[in-house]
């Protein structure tokens, strides 16, 4: 059980318990690595890796390349804005043209879901998914259940609720299914408007009222509002939704139990949650951004001893 | 797979308590002392010196850690297997102290180095000493000795130099495995 079943991570739904297990592993070590005054290791010195962002991060793209740089690789960076992409080159001549440069991964985030399992059907490189449209942001996914994880213990037999819009959501696609293969009961909880048909059959339950879903919770996962993604109205307003699905102190403190409460990131303020809960003793947010960069360091590690 | 047996537990024990002595015989009360085992073998090796230490030379104070080498190694991608790490636990400043490293095996020397390179991580020490219990001679493929050696042997490249300890394998014991 030292090595990962997978040769890319594009998904949670390609990874077995077994994987998962060993990414946090790994990720303990890293964790203390990225603790020390001298936050560096030189493991991946031989190795080039390339960050291809064809949509907007801020948090992810960071974590990535700190990650990179912590574990001594070197890095190429990209984004789509000031690329050929603009003058009408296909993905996979974008990609080979960088990887003609010797590069051994890639880590691409893309807004077309599958773009990532396309890629590595044609390249030959590693192949790290940091989102793909609405389909999988597995990494996301890893980070929040090795959180959790830190937070209680473990993560099999939690109940685990996942708060807003389902529909648009990578982040809750891989939480489901990081989720259930680690033993975690999963609720998901929004607007009809936002939950997509049959979610059900994934094992989870669909809740409409929130403070229902609070109650049977261990952990609230409250997910960002993503107007960017939304062509057409999904609820009226903001406030509408924020009335119906926000988490505020009141809400939190009338509970009958202490939950913990995470954000995937960029926090609409007072829209999702309040600054109070964000910034709660009962919030891990901060908590997650830390293990993202110790996450992502298991992944990059773990794959790049697999290029042979 | 063959085995011969190259040390038994009266052996070791004696070995055990000279190394213990020596240590003793430079570094006195340990106040300025580090010893680090390195992950995963040395440090069986490094609690059964602190134990003697303290148990029948009445050294109080002994600041021991653990060092993982997995990310400093030199090999990485070189082997079939993922190399799989684990934990390192120094919770002391490293600067301006008299490190000892700790293993039970030396071979080529190459652990020794990422060892070096680990530690810089956690300061400058003021010198760093190296204690094994077995030392294989003409097998170094770096121009590093130890400055304490249990005992020191002749092994062929093939043949592996195994070391067993009580607390984790039920006896202590050291074979040569063909």
């Amino acid at each position: 059980m030292s090595e990962l079943s997978v040769n890319h991570l594009l998904g949670i739904k390609y990874l077995n318990e077994n994987d998962i297990q060993l990414i946090f592993e790994t990720a303990d070590h890293f964790k203390e690595v990225i603790n020390r005054s001298i936050k560096k290791v030189p493991s991946l010195r031989d190795i080039t890796i390339a960050n291809i962002f064809f949509e907007n991060s801020t948090r992810t793209k960071l974590s990535f390349e700190l990650a990179e740089k912590r574990l001594s690789a070197d890095i190429v960076n990209f984004s789509a804005a000031q690329s050929s992409v603009k003058k009408g080159e296909t993905l996979i001549d974008t990609v080979n043209n960088i990887l003609s440069m010797k590069v051994d991964m890639v880590v691409m985030r893309h807004s077309n879901p599958g773009a990532g399992i396309m890629l590595s059907k044609h390249i030959k490189a590693a192949i790290i998914n940091a989102g793909d449209g609405a389909h999988e942001h597995p990494t996301q996914a890893l980070l929040d259940s090795f959180s959790i994880r830190e937070r209680l213990g473990d993560v099999a037999g939690k109940k685990v609720v996942i708060v807003g819009d389902i529909l648009h959501s990578r982040v809750a696609l891989s939480n489901i299914f990081a989720l259930k293969l680690q033993g975690a009961e999963v609720k998901v909880c929004g607007p009809k408007s936002l939950m997509p048909k049959h979610i059900e059959s994934l094992g989870v339950t669909v809740e409409t009222d929130l403070r229902k879903a609070l109650n049977w919770c261990d952990v609230a996962n409250m997910l960002r509002i993503q107007n960017e993604r939304m062509d057409v109205s999904y609820f009226p307003n903001a406030r509408e939704y924020t009335k119906q699905f926000g988490l505020n102190m009141s809400l939190l403190n009338s509970l009958d139990k202490e939950i913990v409460v995470m954000h995937p990131g960029p926090i609409n303020r007072g829209v999702e949650i309040t600054s109070e809960v964000a910034d709660s003793s009962q919030s891990i947010i901060l908590d997650q951004v830390e293990n993202g960069v110790a996450i992502r360091m298991a992944v990059i590690y773990l794959l790049a001893s697999k290029i042979k | 797979m063959s085995q011969k047996k190259l040390l038994s537990a009266q052996e070791i024990n004696i070995i055990l308590h000279r190394l213990a002595c020596q240590l003793l015989e430079k570094h006195l009360d340990f106040s300025e002392t580090l010893l680090i085992g390195l992950q995963p073998r040395g440090s069986a090796l490094a609690k059964r010196l602190v134990k003697i230490l303290k148990e029948e030379y009445k050294v109080e104070d002994i600041k021991l850690g653990f060092l993982d080498i997995t990310f400093y190694r030199d090999d990485f991608r070189r082997g079939d297997k993922t190399l799989k790490a684990n934990k390192t636990d120094i919770n002391f400043i490293v600067d301006d102290k008299r490190v000892v490293l700790i293993d039970d095996v030396l071979f080529t020397g190459r652990s020794i180095r990422a060892a070096l390179t680990a530690l810089q991580s956690f300061g400058r020490p003021l010198e760093v000493e190296l204690l094994t219990l077995i030392d294989r001679r003409f097998s170094r493929h770096l121009p590093i000795q130890p400055d304490y050696r249990g005992r020191q042997v002749d092994v062929i490249n093939d043949e592996k130099v195994q070391v067993l300890w009580e607390e984790e394998d039920g006896k202590d014991i050291v074979y040569l495995v063909n």
